[in-house]
């Protein structure tokens, strides 16, 4: 009897591998295969390098033999993660791999060393694949913005995952890998999770490294872990979690190993809601919502009040300064990061202009993106002299105000909240692209969080109109642990739901090898 | 309500050294007033007393000893140059007559 390995979760790979059943490079192996077949339709990947991961794999199942001989000990001491396949989003470090950021100003770069996530998943023994794509550095909603072309959705192809980490979304949703590695900035991981019905979790600021990572907004960015449940995400996070003084940001807070042991049982993960606390904000139901989306927001809460825990609709006032807050701190803080892509170390380069500036202006006209071009040009202007008050420093006093709201309510006891992830479920490509706030507005419920530094979850609670929604929750600084319980909790209250048991609608015609990509489907209309 | 004229727009791309073509600047000009326009809803908002928020996590400056460590060799860090001379990047004349 043999299982197609790609359709089982990162905790049953490991263990069927600790059982011998299976080794590393048989999962590595049949994950690339189905990557390879199944790819030309969804566009997930920018590179994936077989031999790499091949090597990687007979590693780990190197190391599992040498633990075996160690004793019990030695094999319970290796991360869950060990001989595990992992994506990582194509600004990711990866020593020797191309970097691209989705970006054609980095074509062709190669990363001289390993991001700290990168080195934390070597640790670990995880298997890494390959690279996925995104919006061109992680601006955007859709991953429409990726130099590279749009990724698809495995529930409809011709609908766009999220963005901006939609292909390393879109590789876990369409069982390509089990589990990747995404940032979120604004809503980055946790809408696209939502988009592609798993689990994304954005961990508070602070807790994972950014060394190695290409900055979007440095004071926002944060790296985190998709899944198919909560375990396998949250297995994903302890390993790339903790402190590292290459960022100065990192903070000294000990990585939590509760993450790796949250409930296989069913009933013993829901018995966790019992007698806590959660808050509905009324300011996340935003207008213009669909009432799909709504309904199964509200139809989740009211799940985990009937086990056991205390639903409160709560207020966090300045929810709607947000969107304009963040649309001026993220862009200035890219305007400043993204000033080194100059032509003179790395990157895309265009010189023997009439002056330096001259070469300056070429380079950057034309390796960047419109998207990207547009956030720097509002950075720009909104840093600029005479305008920095009016602008920056505002936003930066909403941020206080935004931060102060969810400060209140962790002071009032509630343990997390509960509301949407997006408004909407995954929208048509090409219906945002033409109205750049349009695109922002799907990140009205995600990027508060990031104003406010705290962390964050997406997890399937259901469809509308066929179609995942994403529940999020969000929890004070630091309570990661909590959250995953709180997530598993839920995987436990809604274990047989009847859309637990739907798998993405075009997962079939991915195995077609004729199928077109999502930018020749765009580019026919269809 | 325009903000912003075409001239500022070129200007900002100046200062943000983009080389931007007419129909990118006619764009942007009209997108560029069109995000601003949502901006004024934080005019709006009293924020008088309210201290400005640069970073979120409550740690203080985090520092370390200062000692030579392993860092990346030249050929390394060269590797990705689009233009090198031994271990130099070539970079564009600055100074006149280069």
């Amino acid at each position: 009897m043999t299982t197609d390995l790609t359709t089982l979760f990162a905790h049953e790979l490991a263990d069927r591998l600790r059982a011998g059943d299976v080794t590393s490079s048989e999962i590595t192996a049949a994950h690339l295969a189905r990557a390879r077949m199944t790819d030309r339709g969804l566009h997930a990947w920018l590179t994936i390098d077989d031999d790499r991961a091949m090597e990687e794999a007979d590693a780990a199942d190197a190391r599992l033999a040498a633990a075996r001989v160690e004793g019990q000990a030695a094999v319970g001491a290796l991360h869950p993660l060990l001989g595990i396949p992992v994506a990582l989003k194509d600004l990711v470090s990866l020593k020797g791999g191309q970097c691209t950021a989705g970006s054609r100003i980095l074509e062709g770069y190669r990363a001289p060393f390993d991001a700290h996530v990168t080195e934390r998943l070597r640790d670990a023994g995880a298997v890494i694949l390959g690279k996925t794509n995104m919006d061109e550095f992680a601006m955007g909603s859709s991953t429409e913005h990726s130099a590279y072309g749009p990724t698809g959705n495995p529930w409809d192809l011709g609908r766009v995952p999220g963005g901006s980490s939609g292909g390393s979304a879109a590789s876990v949703a369409a069982y390509q890998v089990p589990v990747s590695i995404g940032t979120d900035t604004g809503g980055s991981i946790r809408q696209p999770a939502g988009f592609c019905g798993i689990v994304g979790a954005r961990p508070t600021y602070g807790r994972v490294s950014r060394y190695g990572i290409v900055a979007f907004a440095s004071s926002l960015d944060q790296i985190g872990p998709f899944g198919r449940d909560a375990r396998d995400a949250a297995a994903l996070l302890h390993a790339v979690s903790g402190r590292d003084e290459r960022d100065s940001t990192s903070a000294p807070i000990p990585v939590p190993d509760d993450l790796l042991r949250l409930p296989d049982s069913d009933d013993e993960a829901a018995s966790w809601l019992r007698g806590k606390r959660l808050g509905l904000p009324k300011e996340y139901f935003v207008e213009g919502m669909e009432p799909g989306v709504a309904s199964r927001v509200r139809e989740a809460a009211a799940a985990l009040e009937a086990a056991g825990a205390t639903v409160e609709e709560v207020s966090l006032p300045h929810t709607d300064y947000g969107l304009a807050a963040y649309y001026i701190v993220a862009p200035a803080e890219a305007s400043s990061n993204l000033a080194r892509y100059d032509g003179v170390r790395f990157g895309y380069s265009v010189r023997g202009g009439e002056d330096y500036i001259a070469d300056y202006l070429a380079t950057r006209g034309g390796g960047f993106g419109p998207e990207v071009k547009r956030r720097i040009m509002l950075g720009t202007y909104a840093l600029s002299a005479g305008y920095y008050d009016a602008y920056y420093l505002k936003a930066q006093k909403a941020r206080t105000l935004i931060r102060r709201d969810f400060d209140l309510l962790w002071a009032a006891g509630f343990d997390a909240l509960v509301a949407p992830v997006s408004p909407t479920v995954a929208f048509a490509f090409g219906t945002r692209l033409a109205d750049p706030v349009q695109m922002y507005l799907a990140d009205a419920c995600t990027l508060p969080v990031n104003m406010a530094g705290l962390p964050g979850m997406s997890i399937p609670c259901g469809l509308s109109d066929g179609l995942p929604v994403g529940l999020q929750l969000i929890g004070a600084p630091w309570s990661e642990a909590a959250l995953f319980r709180a997530a598993r909790a839920y995987e436990g209250v809604t274990a047989d739901a009847g859309w637990r048991t739907v798998r993405p609608r075009d997962l079939a015609l991915l195995m077609d090898p004729a199928m077109r990509t999502p930018a020749e489907r765009a580019a026919a209309g269809d | 309500m325009a903000l912003l004229t075409r001239s500022d727009v070129e200007h900002v791309a100046l200062l943000a050294r983009l080389g931007l073509t007419g129909e990118e600047l006619a764009r942007l000009e009209g997108e560029l007033n069109h995000i601003l326009d949502q901006y004024q809803k934080l005019a709006r908002l009293d924020t008088d007393a309210i201290p400005p928020m640069a970073q979120v996590i409550e740690l203080d400056n985090i520092l370390r000893e200062d000692v030579a460590g392993p860092s990346l060799g030249a050929d390394a860090v060269l590797a990705n140059a689009p233009e090198r001379d031994g271990d130099f990047f070539i970079v564009p004349a600055i100074l006149g007559g280069g």
